[in-house]
């Protein structure tokens, strides 16, 4: 656990983001990840009284603000809808509903972790952050950025309807995942794969199926995904088993996605 | 600093550090039910409400709680003697340990199963909702069977 000398829950993003420019204070989100470091805190912000705890719905777009909860996200009828339980999905393997009652949405996308579950989703969605200086931007690049000072406001999910499923592969049901894999594909039919996990921080694959893949564009995907050279072992397996369930699960992830899109 | 929490709706006004876990303060005023099991947020075994929704008090600031309701297992009590019956029944206890906690996730499972109208729950929903709830003694079967009977007794879910 790690000492914090002050707690304070400032009133407005700007006192927030000066508190957060000096090093030795930190933003406390649901404070899970952060309990198990050992840090000396200086002064804990907590962004409770920012508004920032609710998930608005509008025409364009869900907005989720960075306090809503991990379990607020997985409960929430509208994107069940849009986006087929693809967010449910990747979220319900996260330790226990306890747990998902207190980790934020701003905490576990601000940490940008290599095994993240939500990651892997929100990128296989149109997805974007809004950060208290930095502005709006998509989510790939805030994965690619070093970790800075900024707040994270708000994840915005356009309302583009994707069909897609979300698989991963775990040692034990609420264990972190060994693999994950979030496909999704969009009403004109262009497909997002995104592989999380890997164990490096979620990625990209550019498979190149076309709309409606027949068995040879399948295998062709596949064929491309053998040279990818994105994934690595660690203590939950190694780079060639890692590959061998990228694999099983991108063949699968297309059939339920066209299964879908069929229905 | 100074906050003001109600604990089973009594209130408790006391000088607390800023970084004092929620799960120590109760500890403090004497709710021994919860109980630390772990060091990774992983167990379950500090589970309280907090207005009425269940979560880790191992990973909640004393300080954020200010101004809240906190219902620990010794506020419980009528319902957990009717849940800890089928528990008995079934010989789902060993040591014991985790009960308290397991046993505030089942109550808040089973209100939730209420306020969603779910009134014949799989074991597969009963499952996932509890799974942030170790035990290292038995093999979850005696504690899903009295589960089980308790969310079908007379009077239970409707
Ligand atoms: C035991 C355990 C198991 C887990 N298993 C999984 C899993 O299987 N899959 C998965 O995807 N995740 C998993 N996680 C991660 C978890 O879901 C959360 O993502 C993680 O705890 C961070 O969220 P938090 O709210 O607790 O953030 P905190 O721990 O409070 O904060 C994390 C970091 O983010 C910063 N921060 C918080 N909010 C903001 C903000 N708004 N703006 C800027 N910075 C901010 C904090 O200062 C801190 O540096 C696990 C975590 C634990 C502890
Ligand atoms: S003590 Fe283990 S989850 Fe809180
Ligand atoms: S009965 Fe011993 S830990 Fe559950």
């Amino acid at each position: 656990m790690f000492n914090g000398k002050n707690y304070l829950r400032p009133s407005t993003l700007e006192e927030a983001w000066t508190l957060n420019q000096n090093k030795n204070n930190k933003i406390i989100g649901g404070m899970l990840w952060l309990k198990m470091g050992h840090k000396n805190i200086s002064t804990m912000i907590d962004l409770s009284d920012l508004g920032l705890s609710t998930i608005e719905e509008n025409d364009q777009e869900f907005r989720i603000g960075a306090m809503c909860t991990l379990r607020e996200l997985e409960e929430h009828s509208g994107m069940e809808q849009f986006f087929s339980g693809m967010i449910r999905n990747s979220i319900e393997s996260i330790v226990g509903v306890q747990f998902r009652n207190l980790a934020t949405v701003g905490g576990s996308v601000y940490s940008r972790f290599g095994f993240s579950d939500i990651l892997t989703v929100f990128m296989a969605l149109d997805s974007y952050v809004e950060l208290y200086k930095g502005g709006i931007i998509p989510l790939e690049k805030y994965a690619d950025m070093p970790y800075d000072q900024d707040i994270l406001m708000r994840v915005i999910i356009k309302k583009r309807t994707r069909k897609g499923v979300y698989l991963s592969i775990r040692q034990t049901a609420t264990d972190f995942p060994v693999l994950a894999c979030a496909v999704s594909q969009n009403q004109e039919g262009a497909w997002k794969i995104i592989y999380g996990a890997r164990p490096g921080k979620a990625l990209a694959f550019e498979s190149g199926l076309p709309e409606k893949p027949g068995l040879s564009d399948i295998e062709e995907a596949i064929g491309k995904l053998k040279s990818w050279g994105h994934f690595a072992g660690n203590m939950r397996g190694s780079a060639e088993y890692r590959k061998a369930l990228a694999e099983a699960l991108l063949r699968k992830a297309i059939r339920y996605t066209m299964d879908m899109t069929r229905a | 600093m100074e906050v003001k929490i109600k604990v089973n709706h009594k209130n408790i006004t006391d000088n607390i550090p800023a970084d004092l876990l929620l799960i120590d303060f109760l500890r403090k005023h004497g709710f021994y039910s919860v109980k630390r099991g772990c060091d990774t947020a992983n167990c379950g075994l500090c589970t309280v409400l907090i207005a009425d929704e269940p979560v880790l008090s191992c990973a909640v600031l004393t300080a954020r709680a200010n101004g809240s309701h906190i219902t620990t297992l010794e506020g419980m009590q009528k319902e957990a003697e009717v849940f800890g019956s089928f528990m008995a029944d079934e010989g789902a206890e060993q040591c014991g340990f985790c009960s308290p906690g397991f046993i505030m996730s089942v109550l808040a499972m089973e209100k939730e199963f209420e306020k969603k109208g779910i009134t014949n729950p799989s074991e597969d929903q009963i499952n996932k909702y509890l799974s942030g709830n170790l035990c290292r003694c038995t093999g979850y079967m005696s504690h899903t069977r009295a589960i089980m009977k308790y969310l079908k007794r007379a009077g239970g879910l409707k």
